[in-house]
């Protein structure tokens, strides 16, 4: 029954969560500092995406066959692959990796 | 009716969205099987996927509970690991600026996914059709694949062995490739990794995550009279 109550208050707090930010006051949304901050924000999110799911596991850093993947989608990209190609090359990187025997 | 061929033709917004879609859809499978490994029915795996709908704080959530934590302290590792989803809200609001149900739709499909492809796009409609198929596309088919996991369990084998993982790498880096174009954001995603990695072993999951936003966030309020446009939100 806790288990109930503590999944329901986790689903609550992540809406609310999520509905914080498009009540931020509109006026304050379109300055110059915001946007910018804004922007940097998102290259620094998506670059610790990047880090997170390349090599945490857990609390702990893992080196295996996601770093191939990472690899890969360099490569891919610097050849100017389309996203779904990447992302594609990625897998099968990982996927080649672990029958290769690797983590 | 929408054209959907013609959509999918002529918008790149839709095609990035649909794409993000399969690639992170196809994880729901990793996370129904996951939570009914750590101890949770099927039905409150599937409650977690409809209704907290936050990939990392899913993970989080029965990752806790497998790893013998209280249910307390799996919502607050969930929580945590969601604040993120604030900042991404307050992003989509700058570029769409829903308005009633339309907010809150907005606001549940706010994620990692269709946050990154609709900051991706430079023009206004393309943004709005890069974020709605993008959230809604992972929407559905993370909630079946979910429930596809849930019920397999195990038998369906590790997502890891065909890739799953890697393709979530090769992803995230597909959506931040785009952006680091000229020195600064080169500079904040080089500081940003360096702190992930190092955050990673210190503190609880998810929040390295943070500490790189903050970090960031810092880097753009002191560099904010200078070189705009290099690292201007669109």
């Amino acid at each position: 029954m806790t288990v109930w109550l503590w999944l329901l208050a986790a689903c609550g707090l992540a809406f609310l969560t999520k509905l914080s930010g498009y009540l931020v006051p509109q006026r304050l949304l379109g300055s110059p500092a915001v946007v910018r901050v804004s922007g940097c924000i998102t290259v620094g999110l998506l670059a610790s995406l990047v880090t997170m799911n390349a090599v945490a596991d857990g609390q702990a850093l893992a080196l295996d066959s996601r770093l191939l993947a990472l690899g890969a989608a360099v490569v891919a990209l610097l050849l100017r692959a389309p996203f779904l190609l990447v992302v594609v090359v990625g897998a099968t990187a990982a996927a080649l990796g672990r029958l290769a025997g690797l983590p | 009716m929408v054209n959907v061929r013609e959509l999918v033709r002529t918008s790149p917004a839709t095609r990035a969205g649909l794409s993000i879609a399969v690639a992170t859809g196809a994880y729901g499978v990793s996370f129904g099987a996951l939570g009914t490994a750590s101890g949770l029915g099927v039905p409150e795996v599937c409650l977690l996927s409809l209704l907290l709908f936050s990939g990392g704080s899913q993970f989080a959530f029965i990752g806790v509970l497998a790893g013998g934590g209280s249910p307390a302290s799996a919502a607050g590792a969930a929580t945590l690991l969601g604040l993120r989803n604030g900042v991404y809200g307050m992003q989509v609001n700058t570029l769409l600026r829903p308005r009633g149900w339309r907010r809150l739709a907005a606001a549940q499909v706010t994620i990692d996914e269709s946050t990154a492809i609709a900051l991706g796009q430079d023009d206004r409609a393309e943004q709005g059709r890069g974020f709605w198929t993008a959230g809604v596309g992972v929407f559905v088919l993370w909630n079946l694949m979910t429930l596809l996991g849930a019920l397999a369990g195990d038998a369906l084998g590790d997502p890891r062995r065909w890739g799953l993982d890697g393709a979530a790498v090769a992803a995230f880096l597909g959506l931040l490739w785009p952006r680091l174009r000229g020195r600064e954001p080169w500079a904040i995603a080089t500081v940003c990794a360096v702190v992930t990695v190092l955050g990673i072993p210190l503190v609880p999951p998810g929040i390295p995550i943070l500490v790189a936003a903050a970090v960031a966030a810092l880097v753009g309020w002191w560099g904010r009279e200078r070189a705009p446009e290099e690292v201007a939100a669109r």
